[in-house]
């Protein structure tokens, strides 16, 4: 989670290794079952893709080739891993598709004749279709009203524990991360500020831009308190702020902030950067970090 | 699952510079030529033929219509590209035949790209039924093939000279830009800017030209450079083939003469590919300034470095 | 459905916008074909052979132009074109049917193929960003594209067929061999079509080139690409059914729309191969003042362009699911 431009969905393509030139991974590794996923090569990561990891975009109306049918591109992502017959094709592909709650004949269909949010269901199924361990959504439902969205939350959630798969996503929608994530990771300027259990990071938040998030927007079941949101606005990141990229809207600045970039520290189980915690034991995780400038 | 990965995006390298405003059109040339090296050679080929085109008395060694030296001779320290047929001096009528080509390229450039303005704008600010019935004549003048029209226009005008070479050719070259200029033109209507002229009771006429005009242009200007590269084409095409006025001395005229008189196999083949060659530069010159433009207001477009970065590869292979 | 009626409309509203400048342009600039009708046919032909041809060419008649711009789309639509000037008594469409299967051979096939061939480099340079196709061609072929065509073909007689001696120079075969369909006839017309052929490729490919090139590029940043190689497509697939299948739509609309332009080049080039075609017979209409042939061609050419939009149009509306139901 974190504000427009910070970063999230930079990171969340390079954990999927499909950053877009001129971006490249510079440095740094993603594990996945305990292989590094940069080190592999192209075809070694073709045959991972979709198997073992898919995606979601934000929106399935760019995210579909506007001149196949959905059908097509269903068949498409099978063919590229198995060798099918073309009944077994059709069979899966009918069958993902009434997992999310399309009829079977919309695989006739072209993206543009699907609504906003069948199109939407339409790229999940195409992500469960071998049902990989791992799905990554790119705000899932940022392209949807708020009633679509909270109704495909829910499918997900379910579908995930039917099938079993862990869900990485990213949204700016604090409502949508306290219903329904395990885990949350808050970036700022590029970098992971903060990440722990969505729970006690709710309860408990560490970090000062944390603790700005949370006052800036309401809660409905909690008491009345004033929304202060927080002061100025986010760096420019080809130029960030030298020592804490946080320190110039931070209320808590020391002189040491604006000079030295805060380790990871590990406070009561969560990964926290910043110098409020000098007790806090270095972590053994390395915490994330999307954008370096050059 | 442990991550840590850390990225770098290159910087955009002229993000800063295409999200400031629009500037004077003599400005952006200059812009693109200080950015860019296609610009830069487009710039000084088109400098030079300038140059030329105001000085051509100083220059030239000899009458360009003068009928006094022997004829087909090579090239010599007399005559630098040889003579032609009809014994005139090659190199001088190069030089003098440099006002007119370069004068049809700018007039003519100049009034199509007005043309395609007032059409391509008016029937983007106006829209529906005059939008609909000015883009229909844009297609209309973009499909009919235009040297069959320019001959036939050109065949029953014969008697008008340079007047009417340049006429035919603004009526055949305007569509392309008018078709361009209405896409921008009509990306820009429903912009917050002029919502706000228009409450503030302005003028349609002065929101034209006050409010959309000057945001557009980078395309007038690139529109401008695409007209004059097909005024040059099409008006060497028109006097290749004898129409225009075959006394006057230009470039096209130049090629007319020398493939009556069969340059190629009568030993003279200078005569016919040095005008063709500098009709060739001056186009290459609004060409290569036109693509450089491309580049220049879509980065997307600009040349990568020799280091391959294939969309289907891994990014990692450049980690440093 | 919208779309085909939309461009059938832009179809007819174009046909008659050339029909009628045609009848026009004579009427505006009076004065060029009176002249030579009278010194050349006074006399010696019909009367009613004269009135035809002047109500072609829009002289001396004492009809109201309204009913002379009937007689003429009447005879149109007879297919009748008039007497040619040049080459009397021979009607326009009997010197247009000589001239036409050469400029179809050489002027269809050169531009067929320099669109394929222009389009998969480009398809191929895109792809590869930085590779040799993406940073050496296009500047080269925007250079090239800017040269006359007919230039072009002068600079290739001098280089292959006058100092090398590897190709004819001009006309479309050789006078020694007849022209029955036979094999080395056959062999004889390509042999000739070769060096005009290459022009026409090398001068209008450029163009092909680039536009192909810049919508690829568009289109490889667009999130279906993405998406594709999330799915682990193999490459080839990504490049074809992904990425150039959707940069090709706008490029095929392009293709019909800059045909005039390049069929003008095309014409221009026969003429410097002195090539039996419309070209070569556009250029001898101008020198014998045979007006109504040059109207004839005129028309010709633009149906003929006409009728590749419209093939334009309907391969579009195929590949395209999105124009068909487009209001």
């Amino acid at each position: 989670m974190g504000e427009s431009g910070c970063g999230k969905s930079t990171l969340l393509y390079a954990i999927a290794q499909l950053l877009n030139p001129p971006a490249w991974i510079a440095e740094g590794t993603v594990r996945f079952r305990g292989q590094d996923m940069v080190a592999l090569g192209d075809e070694e990561l073709r045959h991972w893709r979709w198997r073992e990891c898919s995606v979601v975009m934000q929106s399935a109306m760019n995210a579909l080739n506007p001149v196949l049918t959905v059908g097509a591109q269903l068949r498409d992502a099978l063919q590229a891993h198995e060798s099918l017959t073309s009944q077994k094709i059709q069979e899966r592909s009918a069958e993902v598709m009434r997992l999310v709650g399309i009829d079977a004949v919309h695989l006739r269909s072209f993206p543009h004749q699907l609504s906003g949010g069948m199109r939407q269901r339409a790229m999940i199924a195409m992500a469960l279709l071998f049902t990989p361990e791992l799905v990554i959504m790119d705000e899932p439902t940022s392209a949807l009203d708020v009633v679509a969205q909270r109704s495909l939350m829910l499918q997900i959630k379910d579908l995930q524990r039917r099938l079993g798969f862990a869900v990485l996503f990213v949204t700016h929608d604090m409502s949508l991360v306290s219903h329904f994530s395990d885990r949350l990771a808050v970036m700022y300027a590029g970098q992971v500020m903060e990440l722990g259990l969505t729970r006690k990071v709710f309860d408990a938040p560490r970090h000062p831009y944390t603790v700005g998030l949370m006052q800036s927007f309401p809660s409905i079941a909690g008491e009345r308190q004033e929304l202060t949101g927080i002061p100025g606005s986010p760096p420019d990141l080809l130029k960030p702020p030298a020592g804490c990229r946080f320190h110039p809207r931070c209320p808590h600045v020391m002189t040491h902030c604006r000079t030295e970039e805060p380790a990871v520290v590990d406070v009561e189980g969560d990964l926290v950067r910043c110098h409020l915690y000098p007790d806090g034991q270095q972590s053994t995780v390395p915490l994330l970090s999307s954008v370096r400038p050059r | 699952m442990g991550l840590d990965v850390r990225l770098v995006a290159e910087q955009p390298a002229i993000a800063t510079e295409a999200a400031r405003p629009e500037r004077g059109a003599l400005h952006i040339v200059a812009g693109a030529m200080r950015s860019n090296r296609k610009a830069l050679v487009g710039g000084v080929i088109l400098a030079a033929f300038v140059v030329i085109a105001v000085i051509p008395g100083l220059l030239a060694p000899y009458d360009p219509h003068a009928q006094i030296f022997e004829q087909t001779l090579g090239p010599s320290r007399e005559h630098l590209l040889g003579t032609t047929g009809n014994g005139q001096d090659i190199f001088s009528q190069l030089i003098w035949g440099t006002r007119e080509s370069l004068a049809i390229a700018v007039v003519a450039g100049l009034m199509a790209t007005v043309l395609a303005l007032l059409v391509g704008v008016s029937a983007a600010y106006l829209g529906g039924l005059s939008d609909h019935l000015l883009s229909l004549l844009t297609d209309v003048f973009l499909v009919i093939p235009t040297l069959p029209l320019m001959i036939v226009v050109a065949a029953y005008a014969r008697s008008g000279g340079l007047a009417v070479l340049i006429a035919v050719i603004v009526i055949t070259g305007w569509s392309y830009g008018a078709r361009q200029l209405r896409s921008q033109a009509l990306s820009l209507r429903n912009r917050d800017f002029l919502d706000a002229a228009r409450m503030r009771g302005e003028r349609t006429v002065y929101v034209i030209a006050f409010e959309i005009l000057p945001t557009m242009t980078s395309l007038i200007v690139a529109n401008f450079l695409g007209a004059a590269l097909y005024a040059v084409l099409a008006a060497a095409g028109l006097q290749f083939i004898g129409l225009g006025n075959p006394s006057d001395m230009s470039w096209g005229t130049m090629l007319f003469w020398a493939q009556n008189n069969g340059a190629l196999n009568a030993g003279s083949p200078l005569w016919a590919v040095v005008p063709g060659l500098c009709i060739a530069m001056l186009g290459a010159a609004f060409a290569l300034l036109n693509y450089a433009f491309d580049e220049i207001t879509n980065p997307a477009l600009r040349p990568k470095p020799r280091r391959a970065i294939e969309p289907s590869s891994r990014s990692s292979k450049f980690a440093t | 459905m919208g779309y085909l009626v939309r461009r059938l409309e832009f179809f007819l509203v174009t046909l008659w916008a050339a029909l009628t400048l045609n009848f026009i342009l004579p009427r505006l600039l009076p004065g060029g074909p009176e002249v030579a009708l009278r010194t050349r046919f006074h006399g010696r032909v019909s009367p009613g052979t004269i009135k035809s041809l002047e109500v072609a060419l829009g002289i001396h008649t004492q009809q109201g132009q309204l009913q002379q711009y009937l007689e003429y789309l009447g005879n149109l639509l007879h297919g009748d074109l008039g007497v040619s000037l040049g080459f009397y008594p021979e009607r326009v469409t009997q010197v247009i049917m000589v001239a036409l299967p050469w400029t179809l051979g050489l002027v269809g096939m050169a531009t067929v193929i320099a669109f394929v061939l222009g389009t998969l480099i480009g398809i191929f340079g895109a792809w590869r960003r930085g590779g040799l196709l993406d940073s050496v061609l296009p500047p080269v072929f925007v250079v090239i594209s800017a040269f006359p065509y007919f230039w072009v073909g002068l600079i290739c007689i001098l280089l292959f067929s006058i100092t090398l001696g590897w190709f004819p120079q001009a006309f479309g075969s050789s006078s020694e061999v007849t022209s029955e369909l036979s094999l080395p006839y056959v062999l004889d017309v390509l042999w000739h079509s070769i060096l005009p052929a290459f022009t026409i490729v090398l001068t209008s490919i450029g163009g092909w080139i680039l536009t192909m090139r810049n919508n690829m590029i568009t289109t490889l940043a667009e999130d279906y690409i993405r998406m594709a190689r999330a799915k682990g497509l193999s490459p080839t697939r990504i490049m074809f059914q992904y990425a150039a299948r959707n940069a090709i739509l706008p490029n095929l609309v392009g293709f019909a729309m800059s045909l005039g332009f390049v069929i003008s080049g095309a014409l221009l080039v026969e003429i410097v191969f002195n090539y039996p075609g419309l070209g070569t017979f556009l250029l001898q209409a101008v020198n014998n003042e045979d007006f109504s042939l040059m109207q004839g061609l005129f028309l010709l050419i633009t149906v003929a362009v006409l009728l590749a939009v419209v093939a334009a149009d309907f391969l579009t509306a195929w590949l395209d699911p999105r124009t068909r139901e487009r209001a």
